[in-house]
């Protein structure tokens, strides 16, 4: 038994990099990160992503156990493998971080964002972003004479092409809570 | 069971249930109550610095020389902004420590308070972990977490925030054993499979090599035994970075010398020329690696380090091993000599032969004088005067620390005392004190520069009170000699500011604080100033005037890869440039 026959991407326990690690390949990877919910704790993750140099490209933090007091922050972040996997090493080496499971390589993750998109105008253009609303799903929460609010739930691309289509249309302000991510299954 | 007091009793009583003996210190507007019950008590012994900076030093000099954490005690807003840069030390080098702060009381965070800064906060980058402690019925248990996460794992500093009014208020004392169990239990055992996959490729390796580093020390004196046990049994060689020296003995007979930056011609050209490398509790700093690509392109890497985040940062392991340095190395004995304990002797007979026709290059060679007193003369001779005795040394940063670590031997770990990763400039002296509080009886010296000297100068103030006997061996060459050689050999030659003017009278400023001086400038003279310096009892500042253009060798310019190194007798000017007849 090779100490080296570990599952590819098995990384959220190990600080094994089996990948060449002279590709630059940039790689975008969604972390979950379970921490204790302590005075400080997300300047501490946000702070070593800043300190470190890395890159965050998405970032959503919760209680979600709140008689263990226990956050789960979600992390979109991106690198070259082997940064990935030091990203992972120096998050589990934070004294209040329990775990960091990597959903990316864990299997094909949910993934959804919530999104607010304020569109205004009048005439025609109020007529077609209703419909494309519809189309995305996305539903009316607030309404006037010259605007709409929307609210809509999706991957982050979803999210990206409702609002180019809105643009055109009269967007005014949009507001995205960044991805909040399962793995499948049990 | 449970006792009920205030917090600055529970503060003294947890440092007491953790065993503290001694604490460094510097008493202020917001620890006042800690001051107060540490003045009704005997138990624990204070020491008073003369500025924060020293105190954490003190700390680390104390924790590196005796395994132990060391405890720190200063006021809020600068007393713990002063702290930063040995906190910052104590990371990258990972020493234990528990430094508790004050804080303003809770009710006025926030405010802009007299004395008030965001301690946790500066600190959070600086620590391995921190708190601020808002209740005074969970500091007890809060300071036991501290000593916990201070001393297990990768050892490292944290620092507790104590507001004062949690000083004043009255909470329940938790002990040790009544502590909240922290889930902070990093990793201790390696991976079997493994440790056998090492101990094969140590029975086939042609030209195999052991580097070590700090984490065999951390470890603890078990970790060094077994990893001369390995090196005996093998017989591969061995070299070790800056913080590693000690662990294997300075006299045995497959060191190699140290590697690196100013590392030995033979450590150097072993480590680039290897077909195994077996890392144990090193990092492979940007001062070790040189040019990455071009670092030791043809072995297999072994691994072994308790923090999986250096695992694969810089160079990639093709074994990685996480787990306590003495944990794997008995774990890898143990399997190695199950399946044989062979090597391939024939081979590595040879490498040996390549390895002994590096040495005869005698890379620290020097050109000797009758007139000046050159800094390698002058730790040779503090070698050869000091050598069998029980001593442990310190340094400052620089040339004299590069010197240090080439012409010094040690033959126990936990005697070198240097600060390798931050290279902070005025570690040395507070260090020194921290090492001869914990030693009273030993002999304690300060290889300094009088550059780095100067940083935390006061603290001979603090070496007088306590009757510390350190003895202040300052390299002195009125430059800042590393800075000096840079700019020769990568500045054109302008000195931009790395000399010197009115220095001070050395001498007398050691009388000033109460302690000796002496001086001394000829070759011919220096046993005797050494002697002298050794047979005094108290401290001693030995100021030894030193050619002043000496330049360190070897020495691989940055961006160069292991085989490239510059030797003293080369010519310098222009060889980083490019004269490649100038490169070895």
């Amino acid at each position: 038994m090779s100490a080296l026959n570990i599952k590819k991407g098995a990384t959220s326990h190990s600080a094994y990099e089996l990948r060449d690690p002279h590709a630059v390949v940039i790689e975008t990877h969604t972390l979950a990160v379970l921490v204790d919910n302590e005075s400080g704790v997300l300047a501490r993750v946000i702070g070593l992503f800043a300190g470190r140099g890395y890159n965050i490209e998405s970032l959503t933090v919760a209680e979600v156990d709140h008689e263990g007091h226990r956050s789960r922050i979600t992390v979109v972040t991106s690198g070259t493998p082997q940064v990935i996997v030091q990203i992972k090493a120096q998050l589990e080496r934070l004294v209040p971080v329990h775990e960091v499971h990597d959903l990316t390589v864990e299997g094909r993750a949910v993934q959804r964002e919530l999104a607010l998109f304020k569109v205004t105008g009048t005439g025609e253009h109020r007529v077609e972003a209703l419909r494309l609303a519809d189309i995305f799903r996305a539903s009316v929460v607030d309404s006037t004479l010259e605007s709409f609010v929307f609210e809509i739930t999706g991957t982050a691309e979803k999210i990206d092409a409702f609002a180019d289509l809105m643009r055109p249309l009269g967007l005014a302000e949009m507001a995205r809570t960044g991805v909040a991510a399962l793995s499948r299954g049990a | 069971m449970t006792k009920q007091m205030t917090g600055a009793k529970m503060v003294v009583q947890a440092l007491k249930d953790q065993g503290v003996e001694v604490v460094f210190g510097y008493p202020g507007g917001a620890v006042l109550p800690i001051y107060d019950e540490i003045f009704q008590q005997n138990g624990i012994r204070h020491i008073l610095v003369r500025h924060e900076q020293g105190a954490v030093h003190m700390a680390e000099g104390y924790a590196r020389s005796t395994g132990k954490p060391g405890v720190v005690i200063v006021t809020s807003g600068p007393g713990a902004t002063n702290a930063v840069t040995g906190l910052t030390d104590a990371l990258m080098d990972s020493i234990p420590l528990v430094v508790l702060s004050g804080q303003v009381p809770t009710f006025l965070i926030g405010t802009d308070a007299f004395q008030e800064a965001d301690t946790v906060g500066i600190t959070r980058a600086c620590t391995k972990h921190n708190w601020l402690v808002k209740e005074t019925d969970r500091l007890a248990d809060t300071i036991h977490q501290g000593f916990h996460v201070a001393t297990h794992g990768r050892p490292g500093p944290v620092l507790i925030d104590i507001p004062k009014d949690v000083q004043f208020a009255t909470g329940t004392y938790v002990p040790p054993a009544k502590a909240k169990i922290s889930h902070y239990q990093p990793r201790v055992a390696g991976d079997r499979a493994a440790i056998e996959k090492l101990a094969e490729l140590m029975e086939t390796a042609e030209r195999p090599i052991f580097y070590t580093g700090g984490g065999v020390i951390n470890s603890g004196p078990e970790a060094s035994r077994l990893l001369r046990e390995l090196v005996e049994a093998t017989d591969f060689p061995i070299t070790s970075t800056l913080m590693g020296l000690g662990a294997y003995p300075g006299s045995g007979k497959n060191w190699l010398g140290m590697l690196g930056m100013h590392g030995l011609y033979e450590a150097n050209l072993a480590m680039h020329g290897c077909d195994l490398m077996i890392a144990v509790g090193a990092r492979f700093d940007d001062r070790i690696t040189g040019r990455i690509p071009d670092f030791s392109p043809h072995s297999k890497k072994a691994h072994i380090d308790i923090d999986p985040s250096s695992i694969g940062k810089v160079i990639h392991a093709d074994i990685p091993i996480v787990g306590d340095v003495g944990n794997v190395l008995r774990e890898l004995l143990e399997i190695w000599k199950a399946r044989g304990a062979r090597t391939n002797k024939a081979q590595v007979e040879r490498w040996w032969g390549k390895i002994d026709a590096w040495k005869k290059v005698d890379c620290l060679a020097y050109r000797g004088s009758e007139s000046t007193i050159k800094p390698q003369y002058a730790l040779e001779r503090l070698e050869a005067l000091t050598k069998g005795r029980d001593r442990y040394v310190t340094t400052e940063v620089g040339q004299h620390q590069m010197w240090a670590a080439q012409f010094l031997h040690f033959d126990e770990p936990n005697r070198w005392m240097t600060s390798g990763g931050l290279g902070t400039m005025g570690y040395g002296l507070p260090a020194s004190v921290g090492v001869q509080i914990a030693h009273p009886d030993s002999l304690v010296i300060n290889v300094a520069g009088e550059a780095s000297w100067l940083m935390n100068m006061q603290e001979m103030g603090t070496a007088v009170q306590f009757r510390a006997p350190v003895k202040q061996f300052i390299l002195n060459n009125e430059r800042l000699g590393m800075v000096r050689q840079w700019q020769q050999l990568l500045h054109g030659e302008r000195y931009s500011h790395s000399w010197s003017e009115s220095l001070p009278d050395f001498v007398k400023l050691a009388e000033a604080f109460g302690a000796k001086g002496i001086k001394v400038d000829r070759p011919g003279d220096l046993d005797e100033a050494i002697r002298a310096m050794l047979e005094y009892d108290g401290p001693v500042i030995l100021d030894v005037l030193v050619e002043k253009h000496e330049n360190c060798f070897p020495m691989i310019p940055s961006g160069k890869p292991h085989n490239e190194m510059l030797l003293g007798s080369a010519a310098t000017e222009g060889a980083i440039t490019g004269a490649g007849g100038a490169l070895v």
